[in-house]
Order: C-alpha cells, then sequence, then structure tokens
C-alpha cells in the first residue's frame, strides 16, 4: 500500500469506510474517552503554527503490514501470523487475549475488544456479511482487507489468470476521494505501487526499528512523480 | 530423642497448630470476606468484559502485570533464600526456611493467577499448552514457572516429611492427613539418607531454576519493542529486585510468626540480624541496578525512551518514581546499617515491599503511556476491579499461608534439632 500525504485531504472517508467494510464496532463516547475506540484506519492529524499562519498534516495509519512483525512471534498460541502474500492476519477464534501483540506493535495499531462489540441499531442491518465476526476478549486490527483479496483471487483462479494490477482495491483506497491510497503487488516490479515506493518522496514509519513496513507513504509537499 | 521428648521440647512450635482462639477468626473471617469479594469482580470481569478495568488503548497491560511480576519477585524468596542457605551450611537460616518454602509456593499460587484475569478469553488459558507458539516469551514464562512451581512444592514438602511423621505420632486426630503425607517416615537409617540425597539434589536444582523463573519474567518486557523495556540488563535487574522483595516478605513474614505464635525462642535476634545484613547487600545491588539503567537510558537513549524517563524522573510518574526510590533506598538503607533490630527490619521490609511493587508499576505503565510514535496516548486509573482483586490476592496469599500454620509446623523441627546436636558436638570436640 501506498498513502500520498500529499494528496490526504483527512477528510476522513477512508476511516469510515473501513469501519463499515469491517464491520468495527463503535465505542461510544464514554468509551472512547477511556481509549476503547477502534480504529483499524486511524487519521492522525497535526496541527502547526497559530493562527492565521496554521499548518495541517495528515498522516492515516492502517497496519504496516510489517515484512519482519513484532506482533506475531510474541503471540503464545500463534493467533496472529505473516501469511504467504505477506499479510501479518489475526485468527480470531484462537486469540485468547494475552495482549502481547499489542503492546509490542511500535505502530499501535492492534485494537482489543474490551466489551462485547456493539453497533447502534439502525447501522447493523448494513454489516458485511464477508467479514468474520469478533468477540469480547480479543485482539482485531486492519488486515487489507483480506475478504476482497480472497474474492479477486477466487475470481481470478476461476478465469485461469493472475489478479491484475489494481484489481484488489481495500475499501480505503475506494472510497478516498482524493486518490491518495494505492494498492498492489509490491512484489511485481511493473505495478503501480512498485513503482511509487521507489519514488524520492516514498518513506516508512520508524525504519529504523527494521520492521520493514509494507505501507510506503509519499512525503507532501513536492511534485507528484508518481 | 523418642517423639515424645521432641514434642514437648517443641512444644512451642507444636501448640499454635491446635489452638485457635478468636485472634485466629478475627483474622480468617475478614480475609475471607476480602477473597470471596474478589471472587465476585472476577465474576463480574469475566461478564461484561475486560473493559471494567482501567486499561485501554494504548495502555493494555497494567496492574495485573504488575502484581504478577511482583508476586513472582516475592517467590524467589523461598527457594533461593533456603537453599542457598543450605548449601553455604549456613545455620542461621535453619528458623527461615519452612516459612520461607511456604512464602515461595504461595506466592508462586497467586503470582500466574494475575493472567488468568489478564487474559480476554479466561477460560482458554490451556491453550497456551495446547497451541504453544515457542518463539513467544509468554510460552518461555510459561515453562518455567510451571517447572518453578512443582518444584518448589516438592521442596516444601520433602523437607517437611520428618516433621509430619512426627505429627502423624503427636495428633492421631489428624492421620486422615498426616499418614498419607508421611509417607511411612520412621527415622531409620536408611530413610535419612535417602532424604539427604533428595535434599541436595533439590537444592541444587532450584537455584538455577528460580532464577530462569525472573529471567524469563523480565523478557516478556525485555524482547519487546517498548520504549524502556527493550534493556539487556533487564533480566539480573529483575532477578535482584525479586530476591529483594523476597527477602523483605520473609522477614515480614517470621517477625508476623514469632510474634503470634510466640516463636521467640527460635527466631532470636541474631537470626535477624544476619537476614538484616543480607537484605542490606540487595539495597546496594537494586540500587546499583536502577542506577546504572536510568543513567544509561538517559545517555544512549533515543527520544521515544528519553519520553518515558523524563516522565519518570519529572513528569507524569515523577511521584512514584521518587516515593519508589524512597521506599526502596532511602529509608531502609539507614535503617539496615545501623539499626538491625526487629522493629527497624519490619519498617524497612514494609517499605521494600510497597517500594517494590511501585517499581514494577513505574517500569511497566510509563512505557505504555509514552509509546513510540507519537499520536497513541492514553492514561490509566486502575479501576474498582483491579484493585479488588489485588487485595483478594493478597487476603488469599496471607488467608493460605494462615491455614498452613494450622497444619505444618512454621519452624522446622527435625532441622533445628539437628543443628542443635551438631551445636553440641562441637562444643564437645574443642
Ligand atoms: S504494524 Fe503492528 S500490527 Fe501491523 S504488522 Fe506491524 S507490528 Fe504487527
Ligand atoms: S486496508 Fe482495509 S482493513 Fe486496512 S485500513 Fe484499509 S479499509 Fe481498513
Amino acid at each position: 500500500m501506498v498513502i500520498d500525504l500529499d494528496r490526504c485531504t483527512g477528510c476522513q472517508a477512508c476511516v469510515v469506510a473501513c469501519r463499515q467494510e469491517n464491520n468495527v464496532s463503535f465505542a461510544g463516547e464514554k468509551e472512547a474517552k477511556l481509549g476503547r475506540a477502534k480504529f483499524w484506519m486511524n487519521l492522525i492529524s497535526e496541527v502547526k503554527g497559530t493562527y492565521p499562519d496554521v499548518e495541517m498534516r495528515f498522516l492515516p495509519i492502517p497496519c504496516m503490514q510489517c515484512d519482519h512483525p513484532p506482533c506475531t512471534i510474541v503471540c503464545p498460541v500463534a493467533a496472529t501470523y505473516k501469511n504467504p502474500e505477506g499479510i501479518v492476519a489475526q485468527v480470531y477464534p484462537r486469540c485468547i487475549g494475552v495482549r502481547m501483540c499489542i503492546s509490542n506493535c511500535p505502530y499501535t495499531v492492534r485494537y482489543f475488544n474490551w466489551h462485547a462489540p456493539s453497533w447502534p441499531d439502525d447501522y447493523k442491518r448494513g454489516r458485511n456479511p464477508d467479514v468474520y465476526k469478533r468477540r469480547k476478549g480479543i485482539t482485531e486490527k486492519c488486515n487489507f482487507c483480506i475478504q476482497r483479496i480472497r474474492k479477486a483471487k477466487e475470481n481470478a483462479k476461476r478465469e485461469k489468470r493472475r489478479i491484475r494490477d489494481g484489481e484488489v482495491i481495500p475499501a480505503c483506497a475506494e472510497t478516498c476521494p482524493s486518490e491518495a491510497i494505492y494498492f498492489g503487488d509490491l512484489n511485481e516490479p511493473k505495478s503501480r505501487v512498485y513503482r511509487l515506493s521507489k519514488s524520492r518522496r516514498a518513506f516508512r514509519l520508524l525504519e529504523d526499528l527494521g520492521t520493514e513496513p509494507k505501507v510506503y507513504y509519499l512525503k507532501e509537499g513536492e511534485w507528484n512523480d508518481g | 530423642m523418642d517423639s515424645e521428648a521432641i514434642a514437648r521440647k517443641y512444644d512451642r512450635i507444636l501448640t499454635p497448630m491446635t489452638r485457635t482462639g478468636w485472634k485466629f477468626w478475627a483474622t480468617v473471617i475478614p480475609l475471607s470476606v476480602i477473597f470471596l469479594w474478589s471472587v465476585l469482580a472476577f465474576g463480574w470481569q469475566y461478564h461484561w468484559g475486560l473493559g471494567e478495568t482501567g486499561m485501554g488503548h494504548p495502555v493494555s497491560w497494567t496492574l495485573y502485570l504488575v502484581n504478577f511480576v511482583f508476586f513472582i519477585g516475592i517467590s524467589h524468596a523461598g527457594a533461593l533464600v533456603s537453599a542457598v542457605l543450605r548449601i553455604t551450611h549456613a545455620g542461621w537460616g535453619t528458623p527461615f526456611g519452612r516459612a520461607a518454602e511456604a512464602v515461595t509456593v504461595f506466592a508462586l499460587a497467586a503470582g500466574p493467577t494475575n493472567i488468568l484475569f489478564d487474559l480476554g478469553r479466561s477460560v482458554r488459558f490451556y491453550w497456551v499448552a495446547l497451541h504453544a507458539q515457542f518463539k513467544s516469551p509468554l510460552l518461555w514464562d510459561f515453562t518455567c514457572i510451571m517447572t518453578y512451581f512443582t518444584v518448589s512444592l516438592i521442596f516444601l514438602y520433602v523437607l517437611m516429611v520428618p516433621d509430619i511423621g512426627l505429627l502423624r505420632e503427636r495428633f492421631p486426630g489428624r492421620r486422615w492427613l498426616y499418614r498419607p503425607l508421611s509417607l511411612g517416615w520412621t527415622g531409620t537409617e536408611k530413610q535419612w539418607s535417602i532424604l539427604g540425597k533428595i535434599i541436595g539434589i533439590l537444592c541444587v536444582a532450584v537455584i538455577p531454576i528460580a532464577v530462569s523463573v525472573h529471567t524469563v519474567v523480565s523478557w516478556v518486557f525485555g524482547m519487546q519493542t517498548q520504549p524502556m523495556w527493550h534493556s539487556t540488563i533487564f533480566a539480573p535487574y529483575f532477578v535482584v529486585g525479586a530476591i529483594y522483595s523476597g527477602i523483605a516478605a520473609i522477614i515480614v513474614v517470621t517477625i508476623a510468626l514469632r510474634k503470634v505464635y510466640h516463636l521467640e525462642n527460635y527466631l532470636k535476634p541474631y537470626h535477624f540480624n544476619n537476614m538484616g545484613l543480607l537484605l542490606l547487600t540487595f539495597t546496594l545491588l537494586w540500587v546499583y541496578f536502577t542506577f546504572a539503567e536510568h543513567l544509561t537510558v538517559g545517555y544512549g537513549g533515543g527520544p521515544a525512551e528519553l519520553a518515558v524517563l523524563w516522565s519518570k524522573l519529572t513528569g507524569k510518574y515523577a511521584l512514584l518514581f521518587w516515593i519508589m526510590v524512597t521506599l526502596c533506598f532511602v529509608i531502609p538503607f539507614p535503617i539496615l546499617i545501623f539499626k538491625r533490630t526487629l522493629p527497624g527490619l519490619l519498617v524497612s521490609s514494609i517499605c521494600i515491599i510497597i517500594g517494590m511493587w511501585i517499581e514494577r508499576y513505574t517500569i511497566i505503565i510509563p512505557s505504555f503511556i509514552e509509546p513510540r510514535l507519537p499520536y497513541a496516548r492514553g492514561d490509566y486509573m486502575p479501576s474498582w476491579v483491579e484493585w479488588s482483586m489485588t487485595a483478594g490476592l493478597l487476603a488469599g496469599f496471607t488467608l493460605a499461608f494462615v491455614l498452613f500454620s494450622k497444619f505444618f509446623p512454621v519452624i522446622s523441627i527435625w532441622e533445628t534439632e539437628k543443628e542443635e546436636k551438631e551445636k553440641e558436638g562441637h562444643a564437645k570436640g574443642e
């Protein structure tokens, strides 16, 4: 995944779309204050300067799907692992809720079900039937909309071809009005994300930790050379 | 000496086991109430979810982990102290042995229970064994603690067998309990030599196991990316802290037993003086490690580490941090140098126990409040559920000890006897 910060307007559409696509439950105002809100995709904003010289910067943060994920090795029951595609997956029924993965994720993007998940009543009907249910006491996080990847793979298999570049679009990327999020196969030199990840503007978060995140950001403030 | 004579001689140790006054009930009943209350609290948390605690994003490990490390720390007292003192033939350690070993076993029962509370799905705890993933430090913990628990239980038990043999003769009413436990002990030559061999092996085995336990407990933190956890000296630092709080716990427990059961003849000021010297050594070790750890971070730490360090030294956790330094060093240090009397030792040991609990708190929680990336910030205040569990654990621990003292002698009779004989032998030989 590549996120172009130059294009991000901070509209939070990705946050909403992700919640909708993945049935991320609502915490409610009171609980959210205690830090129980879940944001598989989280939009961080930073305000710089004072009026009238104000500058605002945004950073959308999904799970980085680290290539050397520190979160997976610490799980005592192997409930989270890096799958062959490189996605760090969470096996909900296996999770016993010890939360060591949460504490060892340097990007703090893993979320815990502190209570049984709940939604506002009229929201419930619109839940996505394609994603796995989560119960209280387990961990969840962004999985690059794995259900969409699976569907695309099945289609491709049926039609006996490889998945085309841009065929899989996660909810956040699909909804982004300024098209700031790109998704594709980083191992495929012909893919768009591969090209963008090699751009001079590309960087990753906390690269010095050696986690090798698979989410690249493109620095703002320069020409889009993607 | 026959059993009758021994029993008469050690009357003071044996009488409290059968006599229960109002004081006994005045201790046991409130403790049981607190304990039952914590069971209710756990039921509440189990039903509604971990959201009933004060935890949240990103502070996901809190009081339960603090209690876990704390109790495991206390458990180091027993095995280490009594094994080391036995191996080195430090006779003054004899009256502490039994109490220390019992503290170990009960603390080891209390510590890991916290992990059960901490699990999102507590009933699935056994999956750690079923679906073990050996790369996880938590699994190392599980393995080491289980081993330690088993070995210290055996240790406590084996060292009690001759005494149980005595009790079997002494209290016919309790034969149902003592007969199977005494394993047919009659005190023959052969039995003594077997016992001696087993004790020798256990003493040697228990030391590395105990060290390994707190080492891996520290690695649960040390192997993580959280700022200020990722430290190479965490293992020895934790082990030293563990023994430190453990010795303090033994001192408190034995002083209490001495007072309640009138054991002044066996636990003499001279014994406590030596224990105080041991405690003093660990005060110095602890301060050395704490200083080294924080100074290194102060000079070599990255921005994330420094943020945590400053929150401890001058920021949000400064108050707790400096209380810890006061309780673990400033107060006990002069007392232990100049006044190793019973009240002095009691005060410093209680300070150390509280201080070491706070130490675990300030190691675990500030790192969560200031994680590596500067956006996820949270706060933490324990909820009533967590406090209830903590109180319940303490109550359970004390209760277990009180009940233990009603069924088994808290001072090893046969070892005291043996020691006396040896002393007499020396006197004659000279
Ligand atoms: S960002 Fe966090 S949760 Fe995602 S793979 Fe990396 S360590 Fe694991
Ligand atoms: S990839 Fe899917 S799960 Fe991840 S942030 Fe985007 S919408 Fe959410």
